[in-house]
């Protein structure tokens, strides 16, 4: 009966150790969320969110204090980015949202800018100023434009109306 | 012409049949676990031959296909300078893949072959029978306990397959190939998402558990009475549970992407 039972104790170590290495990849790698308080869900309307995806982290001075819930496109198709917020950060009203790129061709990330406000940020509102991505490939386009000569400028100049939103 | 087309009938009719015959031995242990008594004492005995035992297998396999896919992942990863990404290669490519599949594989070879044969002996030696005499459903105490344990056992081996190579790998990785213990772990933890990779790999886990306790349990038990047959059976369950598990895998990742 004691050899059995301390089989039956081993069994249930198996099964323990089982759950801990499942509870490690969901919770530490898998980076589940236990969503307790919920967070605080706010969103921004961007015009270019090219490389943002969702879980991308939100940062205030590099710090992380959130990340992307959901990316879609709003009724004038701009592009609509819900954030979940810790419920600890009290963002003011006037805050302002930035896509950026760690490192040159890293991984995009939100920046927010808090502002001056008294007023902080209720849960479902809107963060009116956005700064919408740099798209590289736009950028050496433009940058390819100006140093080629004038009637190549006029040509691409035209394209690169139409190609903006 | 005639004969040929005959030929392919009959193996047709004779797969289906097979096949028909396995989801009836699947449905009848489904049957018999709704039925008390559920006779725990039996399951964790089983739990304990097929789980337990089969841990260090497990893990020390784990450590090494996490250290040479670490390996072999730094040297890919340094010809693009790209080896800070070298923890969300290890990490996806494990928990995606070859996590569920390779421990599919060892515990077809470790538990799966042994429960075949442990069931065809039984009923070589007429113990299956001799249960029958006295009222008892050979399914219901010897064959549901080793399916659930096999089908329980193996999500959790999996898991314990997948920390273990995530430790092997930081072992190659940081202290032989020099990357930054912070940016392995963030560059996996960044990449890897619950619901996409950890739960599906749940998902393939357990698919596998009880295609391996299916197959094990029913190869015993459709065993020929005789020595050969018993051999042979155990053969049959760890080709055809390979051969599926792998086949299976490839199906689940192409429908749901996991």
């Amino acid at each position: 009966m004691s050899a059995n039972g301390t089989r039956d104790f081993i069994t249930g170590l198996f099964v323990l150790v089982g759950l801990v290495a499942l509870a490690y990849l969901s919770f530490t790698v898998g980076g589940l969320q236990y969503s307790g308080d919920g967070g605080l869900p706010v969103y921004a309307l961007f015009d270019q969110v090219a490389g943002l995806k969702p879980k991308s982290p939100v940062e205030i001075a590099g710090v992380r204090v959130g990340q992307v819930s959901s990316i879609g496109l709003d009724e004038t198709f701009r592009a609509r980015v819900n954030l979940e917020l810790d419920s600890s950060v009290k963002l003011p009203v006037d805050s302002s949202a930035a896509i950026v790129t760690a490192g040159i061709l890293g991984d995009r990330y939100i920046q927010l800018t808090p502002g001056a406000e008294d007023e902080v940020m209720k849960p479902g509102e809107q963060i009116a100023y956005t700064e919408s991505a740099m798209v590289l490939e736009r950028l050496i386009g433009k940058f390819l434009v100006n140093v080629g000569d004038k009637s190549k400028d006029e040509d691409s100049d035209a394209e690169d109306k139409e190609g903006t939103p | 012409m005639n004969e040929a087309v005959t030929r392919i009938g009959r193996a047709a009719n004779g797969i289906t049949e097979e096949l028909g015959r396995l989801a009836a031995f699947a449905g009848r242990i489904l049957l018999v676990t709704l039925r008390p008594p559920l006779r725990f004492g039996e399951f964790w005995a089983e739990l304990f031959k097929i789980g337990v035992l089969s841990i260090l297998i497990i893990c020390v396999s784990g450590v090494a296909v996490g250290m040479v896919l670490s390996l072999q992942g730094y040297t890919t990863l340094v010809r693009f300078g790209a080896e800070n990404s070298l923890g969300a290669v290890v990490g996806l490519s494990l928990i995606r893949e070859l996590g569920p599949v390779l421990t599919a594989l060892l515990v077809t070879g470790r538990a799966g072959s042994s429960v075949t044969a442990e069931i065809g002996t039984m009923k070589a030696t007429e113990q299956l029978d001799g249960l029958r005499m006295m009222a008892i459903d050979p399914v219901d105490y010897v064959v549901r306990p080793k399916a659930w344990a096999m089908a329980v056992a193996m999500p959790l081996l999996s898991a314990m397959f997948i920390v273990s190579a995530i430790g092997g790998g930081y072992f190659v990785g940081v202290h032989l190939m020099g990357i930054d213990g912070g940016t392995y772990m963030s560059s996996m933890e960044n990449s890897v998402d619950f619901e996409n990779d950890v739960a599906g790999s749940l998902l393939k886990a357990a698919v596998f558990g009880v295609i391996v306790a299916l197959i094990s349990t029913y190869r015993g038990h459709q065993a020929q009475p005789t020595s050969a047959g018993v051999s042979a059976a155990t053969t049959s369950t760890v080709v055809l549970a390979s051969v599926t598990v792998l086949v299976f895998d490839y199906i689940l990742t192409a429908l749901w992407g996991v």
